[in-house]
Parts: structure tokens; C-alpha cells; sequence
């Protein structure tokens, strides 16, 4: 029992040693412990979805999950997806459908839209948007993001 | 730091958790899926001085068939439930219901049980064991109980578990074969709490409604049986005047609160038309079993 411990976490595949307090939100061990500010926080309680990760390869809120829960943990963020110069796919749709306006929102949906990818079926966009549906975008720019997904799931197959 | 300090303790058995809860002195908080605890620590409208991570206690993430029910351990999220094959083949009206969850990113992480003893009056799950003739399995220092759901739901986000009992598994029946069912839910952005919802069960034999089970959520401090709705549909067709005196019987039974989502008598309404749905819906689901089939 203790109020603080030593955790490993893999992130984006480099193995991560920190001393963490137990009460420390993975989302806020990601930003200032690992300066991995990519992800972003926004409502702090699990509504808004902007800070999306992978934990264990599902996309969870880093802001309702403890740092000390991740000890041992696969965890990936935004800046896993692509490199400086090169986005990763579901940026590279991003960019070409206009699927963001300030940008706060983005790093939580293209997480989010990354598990929807590699474990839902989307078959139509009633499965895109019910998928899409709690990560918020204040810019109201949800059928830009809606078209970007649309083109990603194609990739994979016809859809209804 | 959002939360308030707190010793946490990955819990490594059932009962290594149920000693941490007990040695809290009623101040333990047991941490499953976090998707209602995290919350309300973070807001510090929580405040326990030991936190039991119950997320690496093998044993725990598993549904089992047993019989005629349905096992659901306390690390099943929301997703493993939905997808479950026994799930969606035996039980659609709870796949179904897994849809209005939150949104895919909370049921990757939420569980069952973790929802039924967060116990909010308008959540789905709690409903659903309520409907599904549910009992709740629980541990503490002074052995194991198993609580039927009617006795399980106290008041809003109060339940029978004590400050030192935590919950292992949750059985639910699996309806019969040929059950008819029905689901209507309105919430005002999708995934929202619900300002009402209902669910329905019942089979047909010799062209009458039987085992009419209805339950209904939003509408009261806990989730809600209508026997009264039941009865008035209990060995009869589903006809438009069965279905009449049946919504009659639901605004009698119901008492829903107001607040700034919506006032009792639009709750009321709202009640009767989501009602009138399902019940219909549920009739028409109906098949013929094979008793029927064979007279």
C-alpha cells in the first residue's frame, strides 16, 4: 500500500521508469512527466474525449485512468501516428478533409478513430458517427471528420 | 493533482481486496473500470483514503453459462458484454441496450457490475438486472452474499453493498427461446444519461402475452419493475386496448422527478410513449414456440 510507486509504461514503444504519485492521472504523466503534450486535456471527467489514448490497444480517457494503473501498460498517443514530415494515415485523411479547425480536439479523435479502425466494423455512417460519438469537437466540424473516417473505412472494404 | 491523496493497492485476489476494503474502515473505494468513479475523484466528490484496483485479479473477466443464467464477472466491460456470442445470440435486448452505453471509448474500460453498484437511476445496466431478474454476488470480511436485484437498488447512487463488501459477479437470466423483447431509450444527445428508458421481455403462448417482465429507468430514484404494467398484459393478446390499459398502468405506477432536464409530467409522457413502443415491439418479437407449434 503506498501513496506513491515506480512505474514502467511502454509509450509509442519506448519503455518509460518514472517515480509517480499514486493520485497522478496517466493523462497528466503523459504531458509533464514524458512532455508528450500531444494529448490534450480538456474536461478533465470523461465527456469531452480530447484526451483519447491507446491503452492496451483500445482507446481509453487518459484523464480517468491513474498513471500508477498503467505500470506495465502498452500505451499510444497521438504522437505515435505519424513523424515529423510524415503524417501517419488517419492525419493524412485528417489533412486532406479538413477534419480539423483549432485543432484541440484532434489528437482525441484520431485516436479514437484509430481503434475504430482496427476493431469495428463501420459499416455505414451511422456506425461512424454512433462510433464518433463522445469525443466533442467545439469547432462543429464533425462532417469533415465524419468524411475522413468514411474514406479510411473504404480502404478496408465496400461499405453499406 | 485532480484527486485528493489517497494509498492505492492492486488488489491480487478477491480476497487480498476484500482484506485492503476492510482494513479502510469503510473508507476503501474498490476501482474496476473507473468510468464513474474517476469522475467524482477528480471533482473530489469522492474522497477515499485507499483505492483497491481490482483490474489484475484474473478470475474476475469472465461471463459464464450456467444453466439458465448468465455470470458476468466484476472486470467484464462494457464491450465484452456487448460482444459476448451467448449475448448476442440469447439476450439481444441487452446487446441492444449496450448501445445507448456511453460512447466506445468509456465501454472499452466501464463494467457491468462497476455500473450496477454505481447504481445512477438513468444507466443502463442497473435497468437491465433489474429486467433480467438479476443477483448480485458480493464478498466481504464476513463471507459472500447474493443479493436479488429488488433488494440491491436503495435510492440514487445508494445500494445494499457495505462500505467493506464488494461486488465479484453479477448472474443474469437468459429469456427463454422465441422471448419477444423491446427497448426504447431517450436521452438528449446519444450516449447521455437517459431521461427515460424502458425494457421489455415476454414470450407468447397459445397467442397470449406470458412472463411479462418491464423495467424502467429515469423515472425513479432506482431502477424500476412495473408489475402493475406487467399484469395488466399477463396472459393476453397484445391488442391496442391491452396496450391502453397497460399505459394506464404506468402513469399510475410512476412518480419521476423533475429537474432542469425535464419536469414529472414530460417524464410521464415521455414514459408512456417509450412504453407503448417497446411493449409493441416486444409482441411483435414474439415466436412461436414450439409447445404452440406442436398444438
Amino acid at each position: 500500500m503506498s501513496a506513491e510507486a515506480r512505474i514502467t509504461v511502454t509509450v509509442n514503444g519506448l519503455s518509460c521508469t518514472r517515480t509517480v504519485d499514486a493520485r497522478l492521472l496517466l493523462s497528466d504523466f503523459l504531458r509533464h512527466e514524458l512532455g508528450l503534450t500531444g494529448t490534450h486535456v480538456g474536461c478533465e471527467h470523461g465527456v469531452c474525449g480530447a484526451c483519447t489514448i491507446l491503452l492496451d490497444g483500445r482507446s481509453a480517457r487518459s484523464c480517468l485512468t491513474l498513471a500508477i494503473q498503467a505500470d506495465g501498460a502498452n500505451i499510444e498517443t497521438v504522437e505515435g501516428l505519424g513523424r515529423i514530415g510524415e503524417l501517419g494515415r488517419v492525419q493524412q485523411a485528417f489533412r486532406d478533409h479538413h477534419g480539423l479547425q483549432c485543432g484541440f480536439c484532434t489528437p482525441g479523435f484520431l485516436m479514437t478513430i484509430t481503434d475504430m479502425l482496427r476493431h469495428h466494423s463501420l459499416e455505414n455512417d451511422e456506425d461512424i458517427r454512433e462510433a464518433l460519438s463522445g469525443n466533442i469537437c467545439r469547432c462543429t466540424g464533425y462532417e469533415h471528420i465524419v468524411n475522413a473516417v468514411r474514406e479510411l473505412a473504404r480502404e478496408r472494404g465496400p461499405l453499406k | 493533482m485532480k484527486p485528493a491523496r489517497f494509498d492505492y493497492v492492486r488488489a491480487e485476489s478477491i480476497a487480498h481486496a476484500v482484506e485492503v476494503l476492510a482494513d479502510a474502515g469503510g473508507d476503501g473505494k474498490v476501482l474496476a473500470g473507473g468510468q464513474s468513479l474517476m469522475p467524482m475523484m477528480n471533482f473530489r466528490l469522492v474522497k477515499p483514503s485507499v483505492l483497491v484496483d481490482i483490474n489484475h485479479i484474473a478470475e474476475l473477466d469472465r461471463i459464464e453459462h450456467r444453466g439458465d443464467r448468465l455470470h458476468v464477472g466484476a472486470l467484464v466491460r462494457h464491450r465484452m458484454t456487448a460482444e459476448d456470442a451467448l449475448v448476442v445470440r440469447h439476450i439481444p435486448v441487452l446487446h441492444h441496450a449496450m448501445k445507448h452505453v456511453a460512447h466506445l471509448t468509456v465501454r472499452n474500460r466501464g463494467t457491468f457490475c462497476g455500473s450496477v453498484c454505481h447504481a445512477d437511476p438513468a444507466a443502463e445496466m442497473p435497468m437491465m438486472t433489474v429486467l433480467l431478474d438479476g443477483t448480485i454476488h458480493t464478498a466481504s470480511p464476513r463471507g459472500s452474499r447474493a443479493l436479488p436485484a429488488r433488494d440491491f437498488f436503495v435510492g440514487s447512487l445508494v445500494t445494499a453493498l457495505e462500505p467493506d463488501e464488494m461486488a465479484t459477479s453479477i448472474e443474469i437470466a437468459v429469456p427463454a427461446e422465441g422471448s419477444g423483447w423491446g427497448f426504447e431509450e431517450f436521452a438528449r444527445r446519444h450516449g447521455d444519461y437517459a431521461l427515460a428508458a424502458i425494457a421489455v421481455l415476454m414470450e407468447r403462448r397459445d397467442g397470449q402475452a406470458r412472463n411479462v417482465r418491464v423495467a424502467m429507468m429515469g423515472v425513479g430514484d432506482t431502477p424500476l419493475r412495473l408489475l402493475d404494467v406487467e399484469a395488466a398484459l399477463e396472459g393476453r393478446e397484445v391488442t391496442r386496448a391491452a396496450l391502453d390499459e397497460a399505459i394506464e398502468a404506468l402513469k399510475m405506477s410512476i412518480d419521476p422527478n423533475s429537474d432542469l432536464n425535464a419536469s414529472s409530467d414530460y417524464r410521464r409522457h415521455l414514459a408512456a410513449v417509450l412504453a407503448r413502443r417497446a411493449l409493441g415491439d416486444a409482441w411483435s418479437r414474439t415466436r412461436q414456440t414450439s409447445v404452440e407449434i406442436a398444438a
